[in-house]
């Protein structure tokens, strides 16, 4: 990964507090795993930001090797990695996921 | 492309004593649901379990013989307390 690549990403993920590199965007995604993952945080009511990997092969493939996960979408909370659409599934569903997104918003 | 059965064999190759349940979604042979039970799992984040699972589908990720995994893990006691 080029070090613009990744310097990128680590931007992307410190100013925002709740980022998702997705397929497509909130209003289309392109993937059923991306679009679970915009459906839960849409129904969190929380503010969160996207990146369209579609769009950047340079970041698709730089965010694969960032946080040693081959899958896209991929979702980070106040700059960590959490996971993909099923560990938000999983998050979702046991009540951690609003727990998390909640301290990082009070942060 | 690949089989069920060679999608349970790469994780049992990494996870011995693991119950693999393989779930071809769309009947294709790239668009799986995979279920993993297995004691290797105790004391790891959801991250680290699932990362366990790609490592070994690594060459089937990839080479996007798999296109679309949907994993879920467990460990054995998380498992009982699930299973249907």
């Amino acid at each position: 990964m080029k070090p613009e690549t990744q310097a990128k990403i680590s931007d992307l993920i410190q100013k925002n507090k709740i980022f998702v590199f997705m397929k497509g965007n909130k209003l289309m995604p392109q993937c059923g795993f991306s679009n679970n993952v915009v459906q839960i945080l849409s129904t969190l009511g929380v503010p969160f930001e996207t990146y369209d990997v579609l769009s950047d092969e340079e970041i698709r493939q730089g965010i694969k090797e960032y946080s040693q996960w081959p899958t896209i979408p991929q979702v980070y909370i106040d700059g960590e990695f959490v996971g993909g659409s099923d560990i938000l599934i999983e998050l979702y569903q046991n009540g951690k996921l609003h727990e998390m997104v909640e301290v990082a918003l009070a942060s | 492309m690949i089989s069920p059965q060679q999608v349970e064999a790469m994780i049992k190759a990494k996870l011995p004593d693991a119950l693999v349940l393989v779930q071809d979604l769309t009947g294709g042979g790239d668009h799986y649901q995979v279920t993993v039970v297995s004691s290797q799992f105790a004391g790891k984040g959801l991250v680290q379990q699932h990362q366990l699972i790609y490592g070994a589908l690594q060459q089937a990720m990839s080479s996007e013989a798999i296109h679309a995994l949907a994993l879920k893990t467990y460990t054995p006691e998380a498992w009982t307390v699930t299973a249907p």
